[in-house]
C-alpha cells in the first residue's frame, strides 16, 4: 500500500551526502507463491477484514434511529464534529475503537461510547475527547471512563492541548458503582485537567449537548469554554432533580444554557450559534495558544517509503503464532526506505535491536527474533540504555513467549539479566510504543514494555496473543499438577478427564487472550490493520515527540 | 503577416522640409520626449511604440495609480492628483505643467479623458506643445455633431436624415421626429461612447426618452443639446480608419467592424469587416478620405458609418478624432504601427505610404476582455486581479493590457483589463485562434466577460458574419445557455479543493519544527475506516453535492448529488511554470484543468471553459456578519461604486419600485429601486461616499398601518 504525498515530498528531499545507505537496506521479497506465504496472507487478510467491517460498524455510534434523532436537533454527529473541528485533512488517530466490544453482555456501547485521538487543529497536535450522544445519549459507562482517563493520561504525557466536545447525560447511573468511586474513576479526569492546566496544557471545552452534574466540571474545570445557544446546557443538577429538591420548576435553557452562562454566571466564555460555529471558536481558541511544541530529536528530511509492499506482513506473518519468521522482514515494511543499522546484530540474536527512520523521525527498535535468552537481555537492555542518552524514541515489536526456562538458563542468570532489561526499559525517558504483532506472554511482555510499563502507546495487531503463558502451556501446567496430585493419591488420571480439565481453559485462554477482549478492556490503545504499522509509528511518534524528551536515570542494574 | 511587427521605425527626422502652409507648422520638430496623458493599457501601448522609436516617455498619474503599469513602464513619472479622473487625468494646466517640467516636445493624448477635448488641443497649440492628434478645429468640427453632418454633406459623404438644428424645444424636436418617423433615434450633440443615446420605438416614448438623453448628456457633456436620427433596425458599425498629413495627403487603413455591442460598448471588433466586396471597401475607403479631408484632417482619425446589415448602404455617423481602443485590428492587417505613424505625423513627416502602397493581408480580431458579470446585465465590476494568466505572445497574437497579477481595477477608472488580439489568414483561422487563446486567458479576483466572449465567437451567426449590432440581444437566450456543470467539473472540483488544502497544510506544516508530521501528510488518514466529506458546491443559482470517501492514499471515490456509481478519482496538483494544473483520473481517464482557489471560490480551466464554483459559507458566518439572504427591506449596493444621489430619507413612506438612490461606477448610473413597500428606516451612506459591493445602504422596514 503506498502512502501519500509522494510527489509532494519529493520537492523538499535535498541533496543526499555519498554515502553507502544501500547497505542498511534489509529484508527480501518473499516467495509470493508459496502455499505457506499465501495462507498467511489469505488468513491474515481475514483479520484484517474483520477488523475493518467491526469497525465500519462501531462508527456509525447508536444506530440509525439515535442517528436520525440527534441530526433532527440540528446537530452535528460526533465524528463530522471532529473532521469539522479538525484541519481538513488531518489524519485522525484514533484510540481503542473497540472499546466497550461485547464487554456489557447485551448491551451494546460502540467505541465506550466515546470517540478519543489526537489530529491538527490549526496545524498543532490535539486530544479530542468526544460524547457520542448517539449511544446511550453519550452517558458514562466505567468503561467510556476509563477512555476518556487513558486519553487524558496520553495528552498528558505527550502534552498535547485536550478539547472536550460535551454531549453527554452523565454517568450511567445502574453502574456507577464501577465509574465513580475509586481513584481511577469519573472524578479522577477533573484531577487531570486541574493538573494538565497547571502544566500549560491547554484545557478546551466545548458543550454541544448536555453537561449535567458531575459533567458540568468539564467546562467549569476548562481553560477556556464554548457553549452553542439552544443546544448546550451546564448544570450540577438537572430540571427533575431540582424540581425533587427545591419545587423549583425550570426549562434546562433557562437552568444552565447559553445566555445564563454566557451572560450571567460566567461559567461559559464563548457563545456560539450552532455546532459548526462552536467548532470554529474551538479552533480559534487553539490558534490562540501561542504553543511552540518541542522537538527533541533530530528529523532527516529525505523521507523514503520501504522497498518493499507494506501488505506482504500479511503473507510473512499470517495468524499461525506458532510458525516463526523473521521479525526484520516486519522491520523492513515499517522503517524509511527499509534500512535499518542493526546493533549487536551477531550477539543475542533472538532481540533485534537496531536505529532506522519512520517518517524521518529516529526510533530505535527492539523487536523479538524467538525466546529470550540471557544475551538478548543484556543486549536489549544495553541498547535501551544507548536510546535512552541519545533521546531516541523506541520501538517494540513484541512478539514473545517468554524468557528461557530450564536450568542452564536460570544458572547463567536470566532472572537477573530479564531485570536488568525491565530496568532498563521502565526507566527510560524517551517516547516508547509498544506493537504487539503476534504472542504477549510472560515475563516477555514486561521486558518488550507491555501495558504495565506505561508505553506512551500500545497497539496490537489483529492476529495478537496476549496471556500470562499460552492456552495450551497453562493447561498443560494445570493438568501436570493435577496428574501429580492424583498420582500422589494413587489415582487413575484418563486421557478424557484431562481433556475434560484442558479444553476450558484453552477455551478461556483463547478468548481472554484475543485482541478483541484486550481492547474491548483498553490493555491497548487499538488494534490496526498490520499494514497501518508504519503510519500509526509515524503519527504516534508526532504526537509523542510534542513533549520534551528528559534524561534518563536508571535503577540499579544488578551485575 | 507578422503581426506584431511594424514598420521599422526610422528616428525621428528633424531636417527642414519645403512647405505650401505656414511655415511654423510645417518646420519639422524632432519629438524626442512625449508626456501621455493618459493611463492603463493605452499609454503603455504608446510607451511600447516610443521606446521602439528612442522617444523617452513620461507618464503621469493619479494616486490609484502609483504603482501601476504604465508609471513602471515610463521613463519618469508624475502625480497629477486624486483619483478621481476630474481632478487628475483631466487636469489639462497639471498635465501642461508637468510638459514643461519635464520638458517634454509633445503630448499624446491616447483615447477618452483629454483625447477629443478642443480646448485642450488649442492650450497645447498655445504653450507650443505638440498635440499629438488633429488640429483643435477638426475636433470641433467633428465633436459636435450637426454640424460634421452638415460638412459631410457638403463633401458628398453619405449622410443620415435627421434633425440637426439649434432649436431644442421640445415640441419641435417632436414635429421633427414625426417628420423623420418612428423608430427614432435621440442623440447628444457633443456625445459619444452611447452616452445620451436614446431610441424612441414609437412616438409616445419620444419625450421620456428624449429627457433621459438630455439628462445624460448634462451631466456628461455640460450640455443637453440632442439631434434626433432615422433609426436603422439592423445596422452594422462599421468605421474606416484614417491618416491624414499636414500636406493635404490622406489615406484611408481599411475598415473595422465594431458591430457587436452591449449597452452601446463594444465587445469583439474585426478587420476587415465580413461580408463586404472589394468595392465597397473601396467606396467605404475613399468616403472616409474626403470626410477627413473636409476638416483638414491631421492625424490618424477613424469615420464611423451606419451600414444597413441587408443593403449595405452606408451613411456617416460621426468621426473619432483620435486613436482608437480597437487600433491593433488594422495594425494586424496592415502590419503597420499606428502609434509611430501617428508621431511621425506630428513631428511633421509625411505620411509613410500611398494609398496603393497600403494593402491588407488576413483577417484580424480583438477581444475587449473587461471586468462585468455579463450574466447579471453586463454589470461592471471591480477589485483586485488576484490571478491573471495571459496567453502566450506571438506572432499572431497580442495582449495589451495596463495591468499585471494582483493590480486593481478601480472603480474610477474603464474596467477593461486588457486587449487580446489575434490575427489568421482567414476569419475562421483568426476566430478559432481567438477562441483558442481565450481559454489561455485564465482571471480570477473579479468578475470578467470572457467566457462570454467564447460564447459569442461560436455562435453560428457570428461565424458567419452576420454581425449588427442588436447582435445580443437578438442573440440572448443562444449566448447565455442555462449553465449546467457536468459531474466530472464536480469531481474535478472536489478533487482540486482536497489537494489544494493538502498543499496548504503542508506548507503551513513546513513551517513547524515536525515539518513532515504524518498527521498534515497522510490526507483523510482514519484508522480502519474511511473517512466521508462531503462538499457543497453552488454554481449560479444551482447547489450541487460531491460525496466523497478516502479509501486509500491518493485514491478517491466520489459521487455527484447522490445519484450513480460511485467513480474511483486519482489526481495530482502540479505546478507548471507557476499554474497549478490538476490532472484528474476518472475511472481511468485522465483530464487537465488550470486551478486556482481564491478563499471559497475555485476556479477550474479546462481547455474551452472556465468554471466559478463556491463552497457555501457557514452559516454562522452569514449569522455574524448581519447578511441575510435576499431580504427585500434592504438595498445593497450592486457593484463598488460611488453614491450619487439618494432620494429617501429616513421615515419616508415608499412604495414597490420607488428610486431610492443612485451609484455611479465605471461612468454608468445605477438606479437601486425598492423590492417592497415599506418605511426608510435608516440610511447608511451619503452622496459622495465610496461603497464596496453589497454595502448596506437603505434598510427598510415594514409600514405600520
Amino acid at each position: 500500500m503506498l502512502y501519500r504525498s509522494r510527489y509532494m515530498l519529493r520537492q523538499f528531499q535535498p541533496f543526499m551526502r555519498f554515502y553507502h545507505e544501500e547497505a542498511s537496506v534489509i529484508g527480501s521479497t518473499p516467495n509470493s507463491s508459496s502455499p505457506i506465504y499465501q495462507e498467511n496472507y489469505a488468513q491474515m487478510k481475514i483479520l484484517v477484514d474483520q477488523l475493518k467491517s467491526t469497525v465500519e460498524k462501531i462508527v456509525e455510534g447508536g444506530g440509525q434511529k439515535a442517528r436520525d434523532r440527534h441530526i433532527s436537533r440540528g446537530k452535528l454527529l460526533p465524528r463530522e464534529r471532529i473532521n469539522t473541528l479538525l484541519d481538513k485533512n488531518s489524519a485522525f488517530l484514533e484510540f481503542s475503537q473497540l472499546a466497550g466490544y461485547k464487554l456489557y453482555d447485551k448491551e451494546e456501547v460502540p467505541a465506550g461510547g466515546i470517540i478519543t485521538g489526537i489530529g491538527r487543529v490549526e496545524g498543532t497536535e490535539c486530544m479530542i475527547i468526544t460524547n457520542d450522544a448517539t449511544v446511550k445519549g453519550g452517558s458514562y459507562y466505567p468503561i467510556s471512563v476509563k477512555k476518556h482517563l487513558r486519553a487524558q493520561e496520553i495528552a498528558e504525557e505527550n502534552e498535547l492541548p485536550c478539547i472536550y466536545l460535551v454531549d453527554s447525560g452523565g454517568a450511567n447511573l445502574p453502574r456507577q458503582a464501577d465509574a465513580f468511586p475509586d481513584k481511577m474513576h469519573f472524578g479522577r479526569s477533573f484531577y487531570n485537567q486541574a493538573n494538565m492546566s497547571a502544566q500549560g496544557i491547554a484545557q478546551i471545552a466545548v458543550v454541544m449537548g448536555s453537561c449535567t452534574a458531575g459533567g458540568a466540571y468539564v467546562p467549569a474545570m476548562a481553560d477556556e469554554s464554548i457553549i452553542v445557544n439552544n443546544q448546550g446546557t451546564v448544570f450540577l443538577a438537572g430540571p427533575p432533580l431540582v424540581k425533587a429538591a427545591t419545587g423549583e420548576e425550570i426549562s434546562a435553557e433557562d437552568l444552565g444554557g447559553a445566555a445564563l452562562h454566557c451572560r450571567q454566571s460566567g461559567v461559559i466564555d464563548h457563545c456560539a450559534i450552532d455546532d459548526t460555529h462552536a467548532l470554529h471558536l474551538a479552533r480559534q481558541i487553539v490558534k490562540n495558544l501561542n504553543r511552540q511544541r518541542a522537538m527533541d530529536v533530530k528529523i532527516n528530511k529525505n523521507i523514503e517509503l520501504p522497498v518493499h509492499a507494506i501488505d506482504e506482513i500479511y503473507g510473512i506473518v499470517g495468524t499461525n503464532m506458532k510458525r516463526l519468521f523473521d521479525v526484520k522482514e516486519v522491520i523492513a515494511r515499517i522503517v524509511d526506505g527499509s534500512k535499518f543499522d542493526e546493533f549487536k546484530a551477531q550477539y543475542g540474536e533472538t532481540l533485534v535491536t537496531g536505529f532506522a527512520k519512520i517518517y524521518g523521525y529516529p526510533v530505535g527498535i527492539v523487536a523479538n527474533n524467538g525466546v529470550l535468552f540471557s544475551e538478548s537481555a543484556l543486549k536489549g537492555a544495553h541498547f535501551v540504555q544507548l536510546c535512552a542518552k541519545r533521546k531516541i524514541p523506541l520501538i517494540f515489536l513484541q512478539n514473545i513467549t517468554g524468557f528461557m526456562v530450564g536450568r542452564d538458563a536460570e544458572l547463567g542468570g536470566i532472572a537477573k539479566n530479564g531485570a536488568k532489561l525491565i530496568t532498563a526499559v521502565s526507566c527510560a525517558q524517551v517516547p516508547k510504543i509498544t506493537v504487539i504483532i503476534g504472542n504477549s506472554y510472560g515475563a516477555g511482555n514486561f521486558g518488550m514494555c507491555g501495558r504495565s510499563y506505561s508505553p506512551r502507546f500500545l497497539y496490537s495487531w489483529p492476529n495478537a496473543r496476549i496471556s500470562v503463558m499460552g492456552g495450551e502451556q497453562a493447561a498443560n501446567v494445570l493438568a501436570q499438577v493435577k496428574k501429580d496430585q492424583r498420582a500422589k493419591e494413587g489415582k487413575q488420571w484418563t486421557q478424557e478427564e484431562e481433556e475434560n480439565l484442558k479444553n476450558p481453559i484453552i477455551k478461556q485462554f483463547e478468548e481472554e487472550s484475543s485482541p478483541y477482549y484486550c481492547s474491548a478492556r483498553l490493555w491497548d490503545d487499538g488494534v490496526i490493520d498490520p499494514a497501518d504499522t508504519r503510519v500509526v509509528l509515524g503519527l504516534s511518534l508526532s504526537a509523542s515527540l510534542n513533549a520534551p524528551i528528559h534524561d534518563t536515570k536508571f535503577g540499579i542494574f544488578r551485575m | 503577416m507578422i503581426m506584431a511587427m511594424y514598420i521599422i521605425g526610422h528616428q525621428l527626422s528633424s531636417y527642414a522640409r519645403k512647405s505650401h502652409q505656414s511655415a511654423s507648422q510645417l518646420e519639422k520638430v524632432r519629438i524626442n520626449k512625449i508626456l501621455i496623458a493618459n493611463r492603463g493599457e493605452i499609454a503603455c501601448r504608446i510607451i511600447k511604440t516610443a521606446k521602439k522609436l528612442g522617444v523617452k516617455t513620461v507618464a503621469v498619474y493619479s494616486e490609484a495609480d502609483r504603482n501601476s503599469m504604465h508609471v513602471e513602464q515610463a521613463d519618469e513619472a508624475y502625480c497629477i492628483g486624486p483619483a478621481q479622473s476630474n481632478q487628475s487625468y483631466l487636469r489639462q494646466d497639471k498635465i501642461i505643467s508637468v510638459v514643461k517640467q519635464a520638458k517634454c516636445q509633445a503630448v499624446h493624448p491616447g483615447y477618452g479623458f483629454l483625447s477629443e477635448n478642443t480646448e485642450f488641443a488649442e492650450l497645447c497649440q498655445r504653450e507650443n506643445i505638440i498635440f499629438i492628434g488633429p488640429p483643435a478645429s477638426a475636433i470641433r468640427d467633428m465633436g459636435i455633431k450637426n454640424t460634421s453632418k452638415a460638412i459631410m454633406m457638403k463633401a458628398g459623404v453619405p449622410i443620415i436624415e435627421g434633425y440637426h438644428e439649434k432649436d431644442q424645444t421640445s415640441e419641435t424636436l417632436l414635429i421633427e421626429a414625426r417628420k423623420i418617423g418612428f423608430p427614432l433615434m435621440i442623440k447628444a450633440v457633443r456625445g459619444g461612447g452611447g452616452k445620451g443615446m436614446r431610441i424612441a420605438l414609437k412616438e409616445s416614448d419620444f419625450i421620456e426618452a428624449l429627457e433621459s438623453a438630455r439628462t445624460e448628456s448634462e451631466k456628461a457633456f455640460g450640455d443637453s443639446a440632442v439631434l434626433l436620427e432615422k433609426y436603422v433596425a439592423k445596422p452594422r458599425h462599421v468605421e474606416v480608419q484614417i491618416f491624414a498629413d499636414k500636406y493635404e495627403n490622406a489615406v484611408y487603413l481599411f475598415e473595422r467592424d465594431c458591430s457587436v455591442q452591449r449597452r452601446h460598448q463594444k465587445v469583439i471588433e474585426e478587420a476587415p469587416a465580413p461580408n463586404i466586396s472589394q468595392k465597397l471597401r473601396q467606396e467605404l475607403g475613399e468616403a472616409a478620405v474626403r470626410a477627413a479631408k473636409a476638416v483638414g484632417y491631421v492625424g490618424a482619425g477613424t469615420v464611423e458609418f451606419i451600414m444597413d446589415q441587408n443593403s449595405h448602404s452606408f451613411h456617416f455617423m460621426e468621426m473619432n478624432t483620435r486613436l482608437q481602443v480597437e487600433h491593433p485590428v488594422t495594425e494586424a492587417i496592415t502590419g503597420l504601427d499606428l502609434v509611430e505613424w501617428q508621431m511621425k505625423i506630428a513631428s511633421g513627416e509625411e505620411l509613410p505610404l500611398k494609398q496603393e502602397q497600403i494593402t491588407l493581408n488576413g483577417h484580424a480580431f480583438e477581444a475587449r476582455i473587461y471586468a462585468e458579470n455579463p450574466r447579471n446585465g453586463f454589470l461592471p465590476g471591480a477589485g483586485q486581479l488576484l490571478y491573471l494568466k495571459t496567453p502566450q505572445i506571438t506572432d499572431n497574437v497580442r495582449v495589451e493590457t495596463g495591468v499585471r497579477q494582483n493590480d486593481e481595477v478601480s472603480v474610477h477608472y474603464d474596467p477593461m483589463i486588457a486587449k487580446l488580439v489575434v490575427w489568421g489568414k482567414g476569419r475562421n483561422e483568426a476566430l478559432n485562434v481567438l477562441r483558442s487563446k481565450l481559454n489561455e486567458y485564465n482571471i480570477a479576483g473579479l468578475d470578467t466577460n470572457i467566457e462570454f466572449i467564447k460564447d459569442l465567437c461560436v455562435h453560428p451567426k457570428f461565424q458567419n458574419g452576420e454581425v449588427h449590432t442588436g447582435f445580443i440581444e437578438e442573440n440572448f437566450e443562444q449566448l447565455f445557455p442555462k449553465l449546467h456543470v457536468p459531474n466530472s467539473i464536480l469531481i474535478q472540483a472536489a478533487l482540486a479543493w482536497i489537494l489544494h488544502e493538502d498543499v496548504d497544510s503542508l506548507s503551513a506544516s513546513l513551517e513547524t519544527k515536525d515539518p513532515f508530521s504524518p498527521f498534515a501528510m497522510e490526507t483523510g488518514l482514519r484508522l480502519n475506516h474511511t473517512l466521508n466529506h462531503t462538499f457543497h458546491f453552488n454554481v449560479g443559482n444551482e447547489n450541487h453535492i460531491v460525496e466523497v470517501k478516502y479509501p486509500e492514499p491518493d485514491l478517491y471515490l466520489m459521487r455527484v448529488n447522490r445519484l450513480g456509481p460511485w467513480r474511483k478519482v486519482i489526481g495530482t496538483l502540479k505546478k507548471i511554470d507557476d499554474v497549478l494544473e490538476l490532472f484528474t483520473e476518472i475511472d481511468g481517464i485522465i483530464t487537465k484543468a488550470r486551478t486556482v482557489k481564491l478563499n471559497n471560490k475555485l476556479h477550474i480551466f479546462t481547455k474551452d471553459h472556465e468554471w466559478q464554483l463556491i463552497i457555501p459559507t457557514p452559516k454562522f458566518v452569514n449569522t455574524l456578519m448581519g447578511r441575510t439572504e435576499q431580504n427585500p427591506y434592504t438595498a445593497l449596493s450592486p457593484m463598488p461604486g460611488l453614491v450619487e444621489k439618494i432620494f429617501v430619507n429616513k421615515g419616508d413612506v415608499i412604495k414597490k419600485g420607488d428610486s431610492l438612490l443612485v451609484i455611479v461606477a465605471m461612468k454608468m448610473e445605477y438606479i437601486i429601486k425598492a423590492c417592497t413597500n415599506g418605511v426608510v428606516e435608516d440610511v447608511l451612506c451619503s452622496i459622495g461616499d465610496n461603497v464596496a459591493k453589497d454595502k448596506l445602504l437603505i434598510k427598510l422596514t415594514e409600514a405600520k398601518v
